[in-house]
């Protein structure tokens, strides 16, 4: 009973919070994402659902719930509908173990990296499914072409993820931040630099977001694996999208940027640690994504193959050893 | 050697962060969208859009039933019929224009010898229901009644240049 009323009233608050802050960020980020784009198109973007289109990404929502979900003839049932549900669930799990703040976490596990790595890994198997479920061969296509680019990928990331492990001595997400507390020079982003570079293109890669999204490829596959989806579980493959993108993002900040820390020291309001300073450092690399989108076409699907396995792998090994050696040798303002 | 070197610069990022910068750069310049409704471009006085059939100052319609207009035509979608008004004059008995023939020329004006068919600038119209792009005579007199001023307006701006 105790149990029961634990994860009730404690959990399930946070949970709701996060599920609810996580879905209207998504709702917004998509508004976000249609303005920055515009803008660097020097176009206005959405502005006409309520003032300034803020009403947009509810119009949005409400066009795609009330639209029918069509089922390809021979499709697989069973496994079409499963498949948004796993690559969404997917992205929310990951969340529970983001520190948001000092001891703002759900779940406060010892091997937290390990599990956001296996989550976001395993999102790849909703894409395999929907493009295997559908009975479609541009779906098939996009599936396999993200499924193979999904695993190369999650190696350097794998990589760089192991840097920063080797940096902090711990798989705890809340420790990796701690780790860097002490103002800006002390975030990892300055010793694991090329590392912190590949991981933020990997997790582009991995979100299958522009100039990574050949699994989609409008061009060539039309929408690759989400060809025949419509209604309800297109909104949910797209909502789950979304979430790692800012899972991906949040990672980036948590493990690179020093999270919940000030960039500033000293002991005016400025350089106390909070929440925003871990929010805002995330909006900067969801910005990026945009700003990648707008800015570079998409990335031919050898030359996808040849970064992850020809540049980043190599570098990643690389730079892993020269951690490791900074780190014997108490290098710098990190180790000392 | 050049080969490493260019490896070894491309590893550097700048090619990509030149191109970031270059969007960046974009997103704060003065955006080229016009919002439609609210705002609109300018129109020339020669813009051809709607059709609408004038008249004298005195009320009587100026068109003779010449059907000029209906042999230059080059999409074939102007239909005339005359007879002789109980004043011995020469009159159109029907007039139509099916406007989803015309291609919006401007010939039928061009050939008019009393400036009676004309394009009005209006470009925002709709049909509500089958049929109805066919015009008939009392519309366009109805449409040439209502806009007479502005036509006579654009007309006046364009004869200098004719």
């Amino acid at each position: 009973m105790e149990l029961l009323e634990f994860l009730i009233f404690d959990n399930l608050i946070y949970i709701l919070a996060i599920v609810l802050g996580v879905i209207l960020t998504v709702a917004y980020l998509t508004y976000f994402e249609r303005k920055v784009i515009a803008f660097m198109h020097v176009r206005m973007g959405p502005n006409r659902v309520g003032p300034r289109g803020l009403l947009q990404p509810f119009a949005d929502v409400l066009k795609l719930l009330t639209k029918e979900i069509i089922f390809p003839k021979n499709a697989n049932k069973f496994l079409f509908l499963i498949a948004p549900i796993i690559t969404l669930a997917t992205a929310f799990a990951a969340w529970a173990v983001v520190p948001f703040a000092d001891g703002m976490v759900l779940a406060d596990i010892n091997a937290g990296l390990v599990y956001v790595l296996a989550m976001t890994s395993l999102g790849v198997y909703g894409v395999i499914i929907a493009g295997w479920a559908s009975n479609s061969k541009y779906a098939l296509l996009g599936a396999l072409r993200s499924a193979a680019q999904i695993v190369s990928y999650e190696i350097a990331m794998g990589f760089a993820l192991v840097g920063v492990l080797v940096a902090a001595g711990s798989l705890n997400l809340s420790e990796i931040v701690r780790g860097q507390e002490g103002g800006l020079v002390h975030w990892y982003i300055w010793p694991l630099l090329p590392l912190f570079l590949i991981y933020y293109i990997s997790g582009v890669a991995e979100t299958n977001r522009a100039p990574f999204d050949v699994a989609e490829g409008e061009s060539e596959i039309v929408a690759g694996f989400h060809v025949e989806y419509s209604g309800a579980a297109f909104a949910l493959f797209f909502l789950g999208e979304y979430a790692n993108m800012i899972i991906i993002s949040a990672l980036t900040a948590l493990m690179f940027l020093g999270g919940w820390y000030s960039p500033f020291t000293g002991d005016s309001w400025i350089a106390q640690p909070s929440i925003f300073w871990f929010l805002g450092k995330t909006s900067i690399f969801l910005y990026a994504y945009f700003w990648l989108r707008a800015s570079l076409p998409r990335y031919r699907y050898d030359q996808i193959m040849r970064l992850g396995w020809k540049v980043f792998i190599p570098i990643t090994i690389v730079w892993i050893f020269v951690v490791a050696v900074m780190k014997v040798y108490h290098v710098g303002p990190w180790w000392n | 050697m050049t080969k490493i070197v260019r490896y070894l610069k491309s590893l550097t990022l700048n090619e990509i962060r030149k191109g970031l910068m270059l969007t960046q750069k974009y997103f704060f310049k003065r955006k080229f969208t016009v919002r439609y409704p609210e705002e609109k471009t300018p129109k020339s006085p020669r813009f051809r859009g709607l059709h609408a059939l004038r008249r004298y100052p005195n009320g009587e319609e100026r068109c003779i039933a010449c059907k000029l207009c209906e042999a230059v035509c080059p999409a074939a979608a102007i239909t005339i019929d005359s007879d002789v008004r109980e004043d011995g004059s020469r009159r159109t008995t029907k007039y139509e224009i099916d406007l989803f023939k015309c291609i919006y020329c401007g010939f039928c004006e061009e050939s008019c010898p009393v400036d009676s068919i004309v394009e009005t600038d209006i470009h925002e119209y709709h049909f509500e229901s089958m049929g109805k792009n066919v015009m008939t005579k009392e519309q366009l007199l109805a449409v040439g009644d209502m806009y007479e001023e502005q036509i006579a307006k654009t007309k006046q701006e364009d004869a200098k240049y004719r």
